[in-house]
């Protein structure tokens, strides 16, 4: 009896659980799905999940008569560049956190918050005009530079916990080995750590993709990455669906996959650790 | 002396990413500050004069101001109550034996990886249009009269579709924290015969109640800076009625080249935003200690 009810509300949560998430999810399949009609079964009266002619055309266009691999190639070097360059300082900063406490450290770590906390509305002007001055308007560089220093504290922040979580009795053991502090953090500290700062990585290169403050007041054709090309799409192309619709899948795709990866590190760095 | 050693070393190791930090707060909120004491306009050359806050106080009394002021707190309130209520909902579904449940987590999570461009232009045009959009399609279908989402309730749009993109997001960090909820205290409770709301009211909500605060703040942070979402749907109107405060500063600052009345509305946001941030810290330096 028991078991025969069981099975039935497994049953009805599950029909319920996949009504609901279907219905969060529409929005990106019925963009999936767009992107493969014509522009005129895009915005038919009689909308239709697969029944149409499917087609790659709007692929095509979309890469054929803009420059949309350009705007892709500065998504891809500003998230990895800035991730990248981010890592090489949040890293050391991290590690010395975790294994050098001093008594100072916890207040570095929230005043490193801190500053993630400050809206760039509060330092709009002075980038920009510092940015026009630099020449660093509309430029890869510009935005990475932007990027790695919006992103640093939740950088240091996340490797900080990984690193708090590695014993501190394997480094001193190669300590008492002689190993010097290089070899230390090189062939003892990073393969431990590998799995958390490739999670950081990923969640910063997410992160940085999506970003659509700076990107969008920073730059203009050079070095617009997707976030800012997209942006263009709001009138009057966005009457084209099917286009806008392959423009964004792709945009979107690349980085849906990444994210369903780093599930469970999104928690962690997103929720400054507030939440394990 | 290896501990000395190492201590300065570590030092060193900071030292860039607090340099580089401190640069980037420190000196363009200098900039800010100093900016909105003047009066300054990139259109007119040369005339930079010490006005006190009179920069302030035309931002301040500006109806615009209490405009976006308004439309921020629905905002942001509105986006909380819709990903909280909701966030907790999905989380207790999600935490029950389910078929499939590593799929649904998945279709879930989507929406939070969606570059804010994406969807507000996919939410505009495909969902929310009043003739080709497929809500559109769907009223005539049902019998009636489509609604111009963005002429009739801009605002509300706007959070409807920034509701979206958050859901995801809380209803994550409220699954997190119901899945370490001592499973032991529900068994004991059905024993004792408490139904399930009790057990809701009683055992679920506050073990959920410090994510819930971290939810709370954390979107806050992010919610106050909203910015594409209006850019590509409404540019803050009609008129001001879904312009935030961000939004007003960004015109103010780059459309009307008023950068001293941008700064003094960057101030005024670096102030707010400092509010929601004090208790955010002592939340997460609480956690630090414990």
């Amino acid at each position: 009896m028991t078991i025969k009810n069981s099975r039935r509300s497994k049953l009805i949560y599950t029909i319920a659980a996949w009504t609901i998430s279907g219905m969060i999810f529409f929005p990106i399949l019925w963009t999936l799905i767009t992107s493969f009609k014509t522009e005129a079964e895009a915005i038919s009266a009689s909308p239709s999940l697969y029944a149409f002619d499917w087609t790659l055309e709007n692929y095509r266009d979309v890469l054929s008569r803009s420059p949309y691999f350009n705007h892709f190639w500065n998504s891809v070097v500003i998230s990895l560049g800035s991730s990248l360059l981010g890592l090489l300082i949040a890293v050391p900063a991290a590690w010395s956190m975790a294994f050098v406490q001093t008594k100072k450290t916890k207040h570095l770590l929230m005043w490193m918050l801190s500053t993630k906390m400050l809206p760039p509305v509060g330092v709009l002007i002075p980038i920009y005009l510092l940015f026009r001055d630099f020449a660093l308007l509309d430029t890869k560089l510009g935005l990475v530079i932007v990027m790695t220093l919006i992103n640093l504290p939740i950088m240091v922040w996340m490797l900080y916990t990984y690193f708090r979580e590695i014993p501190n009795e394997i480094l001193e053991a190669s300590r008492m080995d002689g190993a010097t502090i290089g070899e230390e953090i090189f062939h003892v500290l990073l393969p431990i750590a590998l799995p958390g700062i490739a999670s950081t990585l990923l969640l910063n290169v997410i992160l940085s993709w999506n970003e659509a403050f700076w990107t969008l007041i920073l730059t203009a054709a050079n070095a617009a990455p997707l976030t800012a090309f997209i942006a263009s799409y709001s009138s009057p192309e966005g009457l084209f669906y099917a286009k806008l619709s392959a423009a964004s899948a792709m945009a979107i795709v690349p980085i849906l996959i990444l994210g369903w990866f780093s599930q469970k590190q999104l928690v962690r760095g997103l929720s400054f650790g507030a939440v394990k | 002396m290896a501990t000395t050693n190492s201590r300065t070393l570590a030092r060193f190791m900071l030292l860039p990413s607090v340099i580089l930090l401190l640069a980037w707060m420190i000196v363009p909120l200098c900039m800010t500050l100093y900016f909105s004491f003047i009066d300054y306009n990139l259109l007119v050359p040369g005339d930079k004069e010490f006005v006190g806050f009179l920069n302030y106080e035309f931002f301040l009394t500006d109806p615009a101001f209490f405009e976006s002021f308004f439309n921020t707190l629905y905002l942001v309130t509105g986006v909380l109550l819709i990903t909280i209520c909701g966030g907790i909902g999905l989380a207790i579904l999600l935490d029950q034996a389910i078929w499939g449940r590593n799929y649904v987590r998945i279709m879930v999570l989507a929406p939070f990886f969606v570059m804010p461009t994406v969807s507000a232009l996919v939410w505009k045009n495909m969902l929310m249009n009043p003739v080709n959009g497929l809500f559109a399609h769907f009223a005539i279908w049902l019998g009636f009269e489509p609604i111009d989402f963005f002429a009739q309730m801009p605002l509300f749009s706007i959070i409807i579709i920034v509701s979206w993109q958050w859901l995801p997001f809380a209803a994550l960090i409220l699954l997190t924290a119901i899945q370490s909820l001592d499973r032991e205290q529900l068994e004991a409770a059905d024993l004792d015969g408490a139904g399930p709301f009790s057990k809701f009211f009683y055992i679920v909500l506050p073990h959920l109640s410090r994510a819930v605060t971290a939810v709370i703040l954390i979107e806050t942070i992010f919610l106050l800076s909203i910015f594409a979402e209006i850019l590509v749907t409404t540019s803050g109107g009609p008129g001001y009625s879904s312009t935030n405060i961000t939004y007003l500063i960004y015109t103010q600052s780059l459309l009307q080249f008023d950068v001293g009345g941008g700064s003094a509305g960057g101030i005024v946001a670096v102030i707010i935003a400092n509010i929601v941030a004090i208790f955010l810290m002592r939340l997460i330096g609480k956690n630090l200690e414990g």
